[in-house]
């Protein structure tokens, strides 16, 4: 019964997972604010007057108890500010906000690709169990899920944008360029992504699929005398992709990071780009408002999962966490 | 023996073999390569590939040939210290919380989900741009990371061992903590820990090339391969794939190699 | 023209990856018969029933025969012929009905299909009387719920309901009430007879379970290593059988009323011939006491005398083993301190009470045996009393008249060496990364203090008390067999002398033949050793062979303690005449309604929500009293001559 039950599980997944961006927050503030030690000497260089750090780091706001720059940061964060970068001397959410939407494009590219190319693979295994078509899925897959998407990036340039000029290399359009032109343009730095996720998730809708078809109600629904399609159909698919939702949102932390490099080889201005930006110029806080962003979007992803998997497993529905 | 009957399959010898290849570049690169690594010759600079340099020249003229097995060396000593690390770390961690259950699980737990929110990369960029990269440095971080994936394995393998009639036995047998942690529940859980850890470390030397490619791994002038397409990708353009291609070859059979032995254990032993 | 046999198996012969598992079986059930096929593990006998079904497994092969099925060549019909075969003339049930339902699909969907699947229009309308014909309460609710929201037992009459809605010519049942409480078993099995006789069906029933089998079965084939060495009439097959298997399997079961005074149960020497051993002799020769040089060289022929067919060169009586010889129990010497007692012994898990004031006393050297269905709190009691788990306030446990700390880690050494346990899986409780030497090593060292040189001589003789061999120290678990791993459980838990063994079901997982010989090592330990024993059953013949005395559990409550034959012969407890009357041949007694809830708070008597003999308010208000210190105590209301029984326990 939909009602109290999904409510009250909705409830307490989103408690548990605010605890969990709260203490991430810390744990990102911490390893922003508090590691580098001194922050205007890590700025300034180790050579630099000791006044002139010490005006930098008043002027930053970085000479304050660590708790009370904590609690300016999250109070900031609640109304929407996330800081002001040191590098470009202005606020940090629009930077945020027009590189997540960039990402957001380039992931949802990877997603539509993979998600079906992989479970469909997946499930191919599985029926064809044993032969060389499930050896060349599994073993293939996983190979290619742990090269360095930077690897895979370089070599498919090589092949497909510079050899056989199929696609094109760089990732960003001229302005006005219309959707599908943009969505071509982000093929190639899709597909290194693409292969690190592809792997696992077909291991796991296969391992699904596996299992479904050889459980007791699958037979009984043989047994029934139904064809096979209908058993496929009715009984065997939604158990055996049931686990791999929670598989691909696990992955959503590979997808994350894989941006932080795929962008960076590509040139396109993304949040895994702009961290990486803020990085190498010590610009903190935009590091940190968008490491958090990642985190979020993780956080985000995973609670998605679990709803998409309470409203399709009545197991999951009725039993209380 | 049946399981090492079982491990000798196309995929794991393979694997093997390359792996096997890379360690033997790392231990005695330097017998190996025909050139000095680091010597420049920039008469010869972005020379293709040719008789006298079978992997051509770099920007700097440098015999890119040598520079591949010279590679070698940095990231099989930085990701195979970082993995054993976790391993330790990981193993003490997930028995000790497996096993303990109770509150100290539950916060572990929770500080386990916290840091796996975030993605690797981004943590390691997160510690790195603080204390500075280097070689150390970003093996503690890939073992302060990896810790918790491992100690979620071990975790839910000693829990599932715990279920198990031996291990009350064993209390019955007025045995302690310790006795049961590591003489009855680690034996049995030996085979996913394998598995577990080979898979690390094919993540770890990901892991690796991608801070050195990002700036923030191993640093200048090291031959490692992420370096050194970090310094050449922008001559892909111009022409000059060689620079960056047989580098990348290079990480990918290395990667693959480590996957497929991973793969291979888990099937004998899984 | 006679009619179809339902089921005509001809010299059927299967293999699992090249390896035969079943050699030249026939067999036929004929319309409306029960046809019971029993054998220990491995015989094949699943296998027959899903090769009948042409339903093998991917590794299955059937190598030869011919199975027809109300007169159709099943193993020539096409895909689609099969699959209308499937639909229309046979039906499955299997165990584990949990596993046997889609989870995801609710109940009514799923009992439409097989409606549907033949074409008929009106599928909810049917699939709801269905429903009430399996004696489900409230069908078209049930309808609309999905599988995990049900118990076991209504799990499985919907399996049934699935199985009967197409009115097949043949049901084939394997095993399906294995992991369903006694009571529930006999329910299920009573309606698979109505409904059977009802519509005519044949059936095949699958199972280990002699005795059941006997109950329920017009004829019997009994299976051995994947040959048919008997087959006829069930009372025939039962009280004069024709082959020494059969014999010696009957005579292993102790059934009939016996005790363990009486004498040692007869054990089949020797282990299953691995699968697959070519055999061109007898089957069963190796392990036979009659077997002479001729069965060792040539397969006996299958001989009838009427009806009744044996595939053995020679004619019954066959003689007993010689070592089967009755061995008399010495009686129990009384003491004045009961070794274990315990008092006002509760657990709660929130709202769940799974113990509930129970005090009992144990003496030395006794068998107490402890029944009860799921949900009972028996081994609730047993890890309590073991310290593994903490009693609430106000229990207590006393060991020799001492209090003893609440758990483990509040008891002595010498305290947690006295109690001791031995579980019901010995795949689980045996650390298969050990060898057997270290296994029984360890406890030798830690609880009984033995080192060095007196270490190996103590080990050598724990081993051989159990009769296990040197060959067999140096050994992993996987290695050993079901019984030879007991073997060394019961060992490793007598390695410390213990006062108090508590047996969890230690047979539950074991052939008949193997059960025999471990239930016989119990009982010469116990004389041995003078240990007491709280013996965990669901078996009440096994527990009545053994048992001095029987305590009977239900809800987290003691309901009945006494000696045991005062205890399954009455006057008893109407719940203990419930679970008497479950493996018997007499009628039934049906519990009322369902199984209450785990959190369900109860007033008064804490069966009334079952009790088929209430007598009426003063059920549901005032508890009735119990002295847990009396002789046989009873926790009823109604008077202990009007709780006898009307039929005596008896096979």
């Amino acid at each position: 019964m939909i009602g109290r039950g999904i409510l009250a599980a909705v409830f307490r997944r989103g408690a548990l997972s605010l605890l969990t961006l709260v203490l991430l927050s810390m744990v990102i503030f911490a390893g922003g604010q508090l590691l580098p030690g001194d922050v205007g000497r890590s700025i300034l260089g180790p050579l630099a007057d000791a006044r002139a750090v010490a005006a930098l780091n008043h002027q930053l706001g970085t000479d304050a108890p660590p708790v009370l720059m904590y609690l300016r940061w999250v109070g900031g964060l609640l109304h929407g500010y996330m800081g002001m970068s040191y590098a470009y001397r202005s606020p940090v959410a629009p930077f945020i906000g027009h590189a997540l939407t960039k990402s957001l494009a380039l992931a949802a590219v990877t997603l539509v690709i993979v998600i079906p190319l992989s479970i469909g693979a997946g499930i191919m295994a599985a029926l064809y169990r044993g032969r060389w078509q499930d050896r060349a899925v599994t073993l293939g897959g996983l190979s290619l899920t742990v090269v360095p998407e930077f690897v895979s990036g370089i070599l498919l340039i090589l092949v497909f944008g510079v050899w056989l000029r199929l696609l094109p290399i760089s990732a960003n359009t001229r302005p006005g360029t219309g959707l599908p032109e943009q969505l071509r343009h982000l093929i190639l730095p899709s597909l290194p992504l693409v292969l690190i996720l592809f792997g696992y998730i077909a291991r796991i809708a296969r391992a699904g699929m596996v299992e479904a078809l050889d459980a007791d109600y699958t037979r009984t629904a043989t047994l029934k005398g139904l064809r096979r399609r209908a058993v496929l159909f009715r009984h065997v698919l939604r158990n055996a992709l049931l686990p791999t939702i929670t598989v691909i949102a696990a992955q959503t932390s590979y997808l994350l990071g894989g941006l932080v490099v795929v962008e960076t080889l590509f040139r396109y201005q993304g949040i895994g780009s702009l961290i990486l930006t803020a990085a190498r110029g010590k610009d903190y806080p935009m590091m940190e408002a968008g490491i958090l962003t990642v985190g979020a979007a993780y956080i985000l992803s995973a609670i998605a999962a679990d709803m998409v998997i309470a409203a399709l497993d009545p197991r999951a529905k009725a039993a209380q966490r | 023996m049946k399981p090492l009957e079982r491990l000798a399959r196309p995929g794991f010898l393979l694997g093997f073999s390359i792996v096997l290849f890379w360690v033997i570049c790392a231990l005695f690169g330097g017998f190996l390569e025909p050139q000095n690594p680091y010597a420049d010759d920039l008469m010869n600079a972005l020379a293709p590939p040719s008789a006298a340099h079978w992997f051509g020249t770099d920007q700097i003229g440098r015999d890119i040939f040598s520079r591949i097995i010279a590679g070698a060396a940095p990231i099989l000593s930085v990701a195979p210290a970082a993995t054993f690390l976790a391993t330790l770390c990981g193993t003490a961690l997930g028995l000790v919380t497996g096993y303990a259950g109770g509150w100290i699980d539950a916060l572990l737990s929770r500080l386990i989900e916290v840091i796996l929110a975030l993605p690797l990369i981004v943590v390691a960029l997160l510690v790195l741009v603080a204390l500075g990269p280097s070689s150390l440095n970003v093996t503690l971080v890939i073992a302060l990371v990896f810790t918790p994936i491992i100690a979620r394995t071990v975790r839910s393998a000693t829990i599932t061992e715990c279920k198990l009639d031996y291990v009350p036995a064993a209390q019955l047998r007025d045995e302690g903590a310790l006795h049961i942690m590591f003489v009855e529940i680690l034996p049995n859980i030996l085979p996913p820990i394998m598995v577990e850890v080979t898979v690390r470390l094919g993540y770890a030397i990901f892991t690796v090339a991608s801070l050195s490619f990002l700036g923030f791994g191993i640093q200048p002038p090291s031959p490692d391969w992420g370096l050194t397409i970090a310094e050449n990708y922008g001559l892909i353009v111009g022409g000059y794939g060689w620079t960056v291609g047989f580098a990348a070859l290079a990480t990918a059979s290395l990667v693959v190699g480590v996957n497929l032995v991973a793969e291979g254990l888990a099937e004998a032993f899984g | 023209m006679d009619t179809q046999d339902a089921l005509r198996i001809s010299d059927l012969s299967v293999s699992y990856n090249a390896t035969p598992i079943l050699r030249q079986v026939s067999l036929a059930v004929a319309q409306g018969e029960c046809f019971g096929l029993v054998g220990e593990s491995g015989c094949g006998k699943s296998t027959a029933a899903f090769a009948a079904m042409r339903a093998l497994p991917r590794a299955g092969r059937i190598t030869g025969g011919s199975v027809s099925m109300d007169g159709v060549d099943v193993l020539g019909l096409s895909q689609q012929a099969l699959r209308g075969l499937w639909a229309r003339r046979v039906s499955m049930v299997y165990q584990d009905p949990s596993r046997a339902l889609n989870p995801t699909i609710t109940v009514g969907a799923q009992l439409m299909e097989a409606f549907s699947v033949l074409g008929m229009r009106d599928a909810r309308t049917r699939a709801e009387l269905m429903l009430a014909k399996v004696q489900i309460p409230s069908p078209s609710r049930v309808m609309g719920v999905y599988p995990h929201q049900l118990s076991g037992g209504t799990q499985q009459r919907v399996v049934i309901a699935m199985a009967l809605a197409k009115n097949p010519v043949l049901l084939v049942l394997d095993e399906p009430t294995t992991g369903l409480d006694a009571t529930v078993e006999a329910e299920i099995l009573d309606l698979v007879e109505a409904l059977r006789r009802e519509q005519g069906t044949a059936v095949l029933l699958i199972s280990h379970n002699l005795p059941m089998v006997a109950r329920m079965c017009d004829r019997i084939g009994v299976l051995y290593a994947g040959r048919l060495v008997e087959q006829g009439p069930a009372a025939q097959v039962l009280h004069s059988p024709r082959h020494p298997y059969t014999a010696r399997l009957l005579s292993c079961l102790p059934g009939g009323g016996r005790r363990k005074a009486q004498g040692a149960l007869q054990t089949i020497a020797g282990q299953l011939p691995p699968s697959g051993a070519p055999m061109k002799a007898c089957v069963f020769a190796p392990r036979c006491d009659r077997a002479e040089s001729l069965c060792h060289n040539e397969a006996p022929p299958a001989r009838l005398a009427g009806k009744h067919m044996a595939a053995c060169h020679f004619d019954p009586p066959f003689p007993a083993s010689p070592d089967a010889l009755p061995e008399a129990a010495s009686s129990v010497a009384p003491t004045r301190v009961p070794v274990l007692e315990a008092v006002h012994l509760s657990k709660t898990y929130g709202a769940v009470t799974a113990v509930n004031e129970v005090s009992l006393r144990l003496a030395a050297g006794e068998t107490l045996g402890l029944v009860g269905e799921s949900g009972s709190g028996k081994t609730t009691l047993a890890r309590l009393l073991l310290g593994l788990a903490a009693p609430d306030e106000g229990g207590a446990i006393l060991l020799d008249g001492k209090a003893v700390g609440p758990t483990l880690k509040a008891r002595s050494r010498a305290e947690r060496k006295a109690i001791q346990i031995i579980f019901q899986n010995p795949d689980s409780a045996l650390n298969r990364a050990h060898k057997i030497s270290h296994i029984l090593g360890r406890p030798l060292r830690r609880l009984a203090g033995f080192s060095g040189k007196a270490l190996q001589g103590a080990l050598a003789e724990l081993a051989r008390g159990v009769r296990l061999g040197d060959t067999h120290l140096a050994m992993r678990p996987r290695a050993l067999s079901g019984g030879l791993k007991q073997r060394v459980a019961i060992a490793r838990a007598f390695a410390g002398r213990p006062r108090v063994v508590i047996c969890d079901e230690p047979t539950s997982a074991l052939d008949v033949s193997v059960q025999a010989a471990i239930l016989n090592l119990l009982v010469g330990l116990q004389r041995r050793e003078q240990v007491a024993y709280i013996f965990i059953s669901h078996d009440l013949a096994v527990v009545r062979y053994l048992a001095d005395r029987i305590a009977v559990m239900y809800l987290g409550n003691l309901l009945e303690i006494g000696p045991a034959e005062d205890v399954l012969n009455g006057p008893h407890h109407p719940y203990t005449a419930a679970l008497v009357s479950a493996s018997s041949a007499a009628t039934r007694i049906r519990l009322k309604g369902e199984i209450p809830g785990p959190g369900e708070r109860i007033a008064g008597c804490i069966f009334q929500k079952n009790c088929p003999r209430k007598i009426g308010s003063v059920c549901e208000t005032v508890p009735p009293p119990f002295d847990p210190y009396a002789l046989h105590p009873i926790r009823c209301h109604i008077p202990r001559e009007e709780l006898r029984s009307d039929t005596n326990d008896r096979h």
